[in-house]
């Protein structure tokens, strides 16, 4: 059974043929349009970004060299000695990685403190007053604007050097990031119970208590967990300028050439990176699936 | 009318006994998961105590860092470039030229390695799991330490800052990319396919069109992020304006490093304006909420 498509008289089909045409041309002026930006950007940044092909070229071997230079020589007859070589400092590591972490635990939960007070006064629903979340939303901004190390360069410089400076930072940072991630959840909150509250006479405080911060308590956990995930990562590295932690070791290794300490540290700081992100994602699945997902 | 006449509040108590025999949870959470959440709390206030202490934290120490702090705020006013205004620009330019050149050339890059990644294009079980493992490993790293390693092959500038954010924004790429692309809508690519098409076809045709926007938005957002990370990166010698304010900081000239910090909250919220008006534009409202 041959099947023949319908096909308008030509009469109809030029005008529909002409339209999509149009819309074709439109589209693709779009598309020829950005493309031509994006060339005039790219070369732009390829000019001011100092790109020289020549250069990575040449370089890249010494890319690969550097790479194998830094994994140590590990031979099967003598394993655990050349292990125990490779890691051979590894309780003085453990106790610095021990820092980092501590460092990010602390922050993060400084940060997710003060993010918690600030986002409901950023909140558009909760705060009816003008002035009041425009100073919310500001500072929360200006708070996450900066990299955790510039923070970190200051307070080295404000309270010495040292693990306290790193906790600050990362607390400043999270409270911006943080605060901001909150408010947008509190903004998407059933506001029924908020009603009923303050219909039955609670304060700002009580209703927020009661008909909010049940509400939003398992989103809450879930992104702090999720940037307790990141601070670690950033942790790592405010050792660089004085702010405690494994980075300090890092840094110094690899600007005197310590090939297989590199490595050792970098396999140290990636499997606890590993672990982490594993133990977190657990336990957001949990929270999420115990308490209900409330999105 | 043969019921007793009950007041409002009669009423009510009786309706909560009742709700309380039928819902226990809704009034009192039961006891194991009280002690639970009881020993959260206790345990994370005590590792936090215990931090603290190690850390030789003191109340004294704080309050005179924190004067310090104030003496340095006031020390900022005005905020005054010096001589030094040509050479912070330029170095400004390095910056966004870095943040740019790094996400497109991730972007570019990870898009083949996030195929691999996903499950419903490459459906091998080994390759897709040495992938991920692969960009976990890259992700795992910090931008900062790509560029230590960057620098020891193309030399100190703003050159191995790219090469930097592009790495460690390749594995995030790639690990976004292949989520998009594994969420994907299969019958699109069953269409194209049954219509003869190759599997090139089925991903150009199928699934492209389905995850661009998401794609679009992801690269618009990282684009943002790497602004703030590429004024940064100059701390360890990878170009950008980092560098300038490092120095100053070093050398106390509280005025400069005011300006720079100003120079860079200016530019910063200028590329968040214009990346929003390009999302919203590129994808429109309703993707650009899904996304």
């Amino acid at each position: 059974m041959a099947k023949t498509l319908a096909i308008l008289p030509p009469a109809q089909l030029a005008p529909l043929a002409e339209a999509y045409r149009a819309a074709m041309a439109v589209k693709r002026r779009w598309t020829i349009g950005g493309l031509a930006v994006l060339a005039v950007c790219t070369l732009l940044s390829v000019w001011a970004g100092q790109v020289d092909i020549v250069k990575f070229w040449t370089g890249l071997p010494r890319f690969a060299s550097y790479l194998s230079d830094i994994v140590p020589r590990l031979r099967f007859e003598t394993f655990a000695a050349d292990m125990a070589e490779w890691f051979w400092n590894f309780d003085g590591w453990l106790a610095l990685l021990w820092d980092t972490l501590l460092v990010a635990y602390v922050g993060t939960l400084a940060g997710a403190m003060a993010g918690f007070i600030l986002c409901f006064l950023a909140s558009a629903n909760l705060t009816k007053s003008t002035p009041v979340r425009f100073i919310a939303r500001r500072s929360l901004e200006f708070c996450r604007t900066f990299p955790e190390i510039v923070f970190a360069l200051m307070f080295v410089y404000a309270f010495g050097f040292g693990p306290m400076p790193g906790v600050l930072a990362i607390a400043i940072h999270t409270a911006g990031a943080l605060g901001k991630q909150f408010s947008e959840v509190v903004e998407n909150v059933d506001m029924h119970p908020v009603e009923g509250l303050t219909a039955s006479g609670a304060n700002y405080v009580e209703a927020i208590r009661f008909g909010v911060v049940p509400q939003v308590l398992s989103n809450f956990v879930s992104y702090s967990l999720l940037r307790f995930e990141i601070n670690v990562r950033g942790a790592t590295v405010l050792g660089f300028v004085g702010a405690g932690g494994i980075g300090k070791e890092l840094i110094s290794s690899i600007r005197q050439f310590y090939y297989a300490d590199v490595s050792a540290i970098l396999v140290i700081i990636i499997g606890t990176v590993f672990l982490i992100d594993w133990l977190t994602e657990i336990l957001r699945h949990r929270l999420l699936g115990i308490v209900g997902d409330t999105r | 009318m043969s019921e007793p006449a009950r007041t409002n509040r009669g009423l009510a108590e009786a309706d909560r006994s009742e709700m309380r025999r039928r819902y226990p949870q809704a009034f009192r959470a039961p006891v194991v998961e009280r002690c639970l959440s009881l020993a959260i709390v206790v345990g994370g206030a005590a590792l936090a105590i215990y931090t603290l202490w190690r850390f030789g934290f003191s109340p004294a120490k704080f309050v005179d860092g924190l004067d310090k702090l104030g003496i340095v705020v006031v020390l900022m006013m005005p905020p005054d470039p010096g001589s030094q205004l040509w050479h912070y620009a330029s170095a400004l330019a390095e910056t966004l030229a870095i943040a740019f050149l790094g996400t497109l050339g991730a972007a570019i890059l990870a898009l083949p390695m996030s195929m691999l990644a996903a499950k419903n294009v490459v459906a091998n079980r080994i390759l897709h799991f040495a992938s991920r493992r692969f960009l976990d490993t890259i992700r795992g790293v910090d931008t900062l330490i790509w560029a230590l390693i960057w620098i020891n092959v193309v030399g100190l500038g703003p050159f191995a800052g790219i090469l930097a954010i592009m790495t460690s924004d390749f594995g995030s790429f790639g690990k976004l990319f292949s989520e998009a692309i594994e969420a994907s809508d299969r019958r699109p690519v069953d269409g194209v396919l049954s219509a003869g098409g190759s599997e090139l076809h089925s991903f150009r045709f199928g699934i492209l069109p389905q995850v661009m926007p998401v794609l679009m938005s992801q690269v618009l957002y990282y684009f943002e992020s790497n602004t703030r990370s590429a004024t940064i990166i100059g701390i360890v010698g990878a170009g950008g304006i980092g560098l300038y304010l490092a120095n100053e900081i070093a050398q106390a000239e509280w005025q400069r490093v005011a300006f720079i910090i100003l120079m860079i909250l200016v530019t910063v919220s200028a590329i968040d304006w214009v990346s929003s008006k390009l999302r919203l534009a590129m994808i429109g409202r309703r993707a650009g909420a899904t996304a």
